[in-house]
């Protein structure tokens, strides 16, 4: 695994669809939707986005026309893998009261089903592995969550297109995948150079039966990818901002976004690593029945923080602040390490344009933070 | 991708439980004494005190309660219920003989194991006492093993006040002191008035052999603690129990999470010590 790269006609890529269907994988890809590049069942290679670009910035997105022989020429759109592996809404269990008073449940697990995602990029590679380490490796795995990651294969393909609004090189998680993959693409002038990642991805490229590419190649696709990382703009100074944001909670910064921030919450709904999600009874015309879902939710919700008659976090400043001093701070003491991989989602999909990195920013010039 | 085993454990299933006996408490609190009908897995269901089950009301949802009864009374788990939301309000309703769901239990209870050979101290306000209940219990129950037993109870009113009697019952047991206190005090309330923080000058307590548990409101807790640490006790002796938002009870949720601390999982029994830098700090 590793290094070994093979070479793939931009018109196989076909192949490589017919491959994987093969093998029993629904295949999902970047497709263009409602202007924007959304994931979805792929059918035919021609479906990718050929020839688009993403134009991003703060509370800002459109696709442009660029490089017809691209089709992964883009950063990112608002979700990639995580719909994928946790359900935005599902149902955990059913009940029945039946005649005799008795109470049954039954739990209803999602049906097992091969997916392949095609164009998953670095920094959905280091979210996925963070919402691995929330939902399966703590003291009780999440079955749901399990049950569509196990089914998974993964085409990562390494960014060469980084939007004005990512950092994934300050994050230390991309432009270049490094881990995470079954298979990995770079995207070239004279196609795909393939990279098995996994036992799965080396049987994948076997059978293809595909030519090695030369050390030059690869070379020069790496440097592509290197100075992608380069070209990026944004960053946060440093990787480990904990104690500097819990040192800062009373920081004037968290007033002046609480009178941008609408608490909409699109920010964590298009994060790929905040797992947060309610879980509620639907209300069914059968009062013997009771179905039991959980559907993803956000901190900026006045419901999140309710506790027995009263909200801990009652206005908008104590909700961003819970939210970036988890996602940047409380992370590093649940999973090791930050819990942002640099996507740039929620600084494009914010309607009013909050940027983290520039909120970080200001507190850590007037906070006491160190370079 | 990785294999994994086809049938894994579903932390989010409730089994179906039988009330046994309703019991009503006080005006709104009631006590649910449930057994899973499941006999083998009511028989391998094991608890420390302190944790809690999630409880469901069909058709409603589910509510995180602790268990009060003895961790060795494996006829019934007892569920001590203040009514105040949609599924206690709907449970209140319920009688002997009606299902509800039970999963758990959950989180990290008391640390009974650290209380051996010491001086016990009991601190609770309200229906803090109900998590404590199960401690009292337990040391009773065992008496050897501990030094004194020291039980402060505060209410706001002297109505609010449950299981009077085995509280009285209680302070008539060797080495064991029982202060009451109620913010208001009703007619022919012999105990203290005022907060259950003024009762702790009264405490007889060795406080360098001492382990002091806590729970109820987190400014009652918080004022405690302080009191306490004036006297010298060490951080690490003192213990709160912490309630938040709860829906899954496993960590996975993300609404009880308190700083980096998901109470669920890692508590609801904190160390003074790991809860300290966020304590009373609104908005968390």
């Amino acid at each position: 695994m590793g290094k070994s790269h093979r070479v793939l006609a931009s018109h196989a890529l076909d192949t490589l669809l017919a491959a994987l269907r093969d093998d029993g994988y629904r295949c999902v890809g970047p497709q263009l939707r409602d202007g924007a590049i959304v994931f979805d069942t792929l059918h035919h290679a021609a479906d990718l986005p050929w020839g688009w670009q993403d134009e991003q910035a703060p509370g800002h997105y459109r696709l442009q026309h660029a490089d017809p022989s691209r089709a992964f020429a883009w950063a990112n759109g608002p979700q990639a893998i995580k719909p994928l592996t946790f359900a935005p809404r599902e149902t955990l269990w059913e009940s029945r009261i039946e005649a005799d008073g008795r109470m049954q449940f039954t739990a209803t697990l999602p049906a097992e089903e091969k997916v392949a995602v095609i164009g998953a990029r670095a920094c959905d590679l280091a979210a996925l592995r963070l919402q691995d380490q929330h939902f399966l490796e703590g003291a009780h795995a999440d079955p749901y969550y399990a049950a569509r990651r196990r089914n998974l294969f993964i085409v990562a393909v390494h960014c060469t297109a980084p939007a004005a609004t990512c950092f994934c090189a300050s994050t230390g998680d991309g432009p270049l995948c490094t881990a995470g993959f079954d298979l990995a693409l770079h995207e070239t002038d004279e196609g795909y150079l393939v990279d098995a990642g996994s036992e799965a991805g080396t049987a994948m490229i076997a059978s293809l039966s595909l030519p090695a590419a030369t050390a030059t190649r690869v070379e020069q696709a790496e440097t592509a990818v290197a100075a992608a990382g380069e070209r990026q703009t944004r960053g946060l100074p440093s990787r480990n901002l904990r104690d500097l944001l819990f040192a800062n909670l009373d920081h004037p910064q968290w007033d002046d976004v609480a009178a941008r921030c609408l608490s909409c919450g699109n920010c964590t709904a298009v994060c790929p690593t905040c797992f947060c999600h309610a879980e509620h009874d639907v209300p069914l015309l059968d009062a013997n029945l009771g179905r039991h879902e959980r559907e993803w939710d956000s901190c900026f919700t006045e419901g999140h923080s309710y506790l027995a008659g009263i909200v801990i976090r009652s206005d908008t400043r104590l909700r961003y602040r819970q939210w970036l001093t988890h996602k940047l701070g409380g992370w590093h003491d649940q999973y090791g390490r930050s819990g942002c991989t640099g996507c740039g989602r929620c600084i494009t999909w914010c309607p009013v344009g909050i940027d983290l990195t520039e909120e970080v920013a200001r507190i850590h010039a007037t906070g006491g933070g160190h370079d | 991708m990785t294999e994994a085993p086809m049938t894994m454990p579903n932390p989010s299933l409730p089994a179906e439980a039988e009330i046994v006996e309703r019991i009503q408490e006080s005006g709104s609190i009631y006590t649910l004494r449930l057994r899973m009908t499941d006999q083998a897995r009511h028989a391998a269901y094991t608890f420390a005190p302190g944790q809690f089950n999630m409880v469901y009301l069909q058709g409603i949802g589910e509510v995180p309660i602790s268990i009060v009864s003895d961790p060795e009374d494996d006829t019934v788990l007892d569920h001590t219920i203040r009514a105040v939301g949609r599924v206690t309000r709907g449970l209140e309703q319920l009688g002997a003989g009606q299902r509800v769901g039970i999963r758990g239990p959950f989180g990290r209870g008391w640390p009974l194991d650290q209380a051996c050979g010491r001086d016990v101290v009991l601190i609770t306000g309200g229906l803090g006492c109900a998590p404590l209940v199960s401690v009292i219990n337990y040391v009773v129950k065992r008496r050897e093993r501990f030094g004194r037993l020291v039980i402060l109870q505060g209410v706001k009113h002297t109505d609010d006040l449950i299981w009077h009697e085995r509280y009285m019952a209680w302070a008539k047991l060797p080495d064991t002191q029982v202060l009451l206190a109620a913010d208001i005090a009703g007619q022919g309330w012999p105990h203290h008035v005022g907060l259950v923080t003024e009762l702790i000058d009264r405490a007889r307590f060795d406080r360098d052999n001492a382990i002091a548990m806590m729970c109820g409101p987190e400014r009652m807790m918080q004022a405690c603690a302080e009191a306490l640490l004036a006297r010298n006790m060490a951080t690490e002796n003192l213990w709160l129990s912490m309630e938040r938002n709860m829906h899954c009870g496993v960590g996975h949720c993300g609404h009880c999470q308190l700083g980096p601390h998901f109470v669920c999982r890692d508590g609801p029994v904190f160390n003074y010590t790991e809860l300290a830098p966020l304590l009373g700090v609104r908005g968390f």
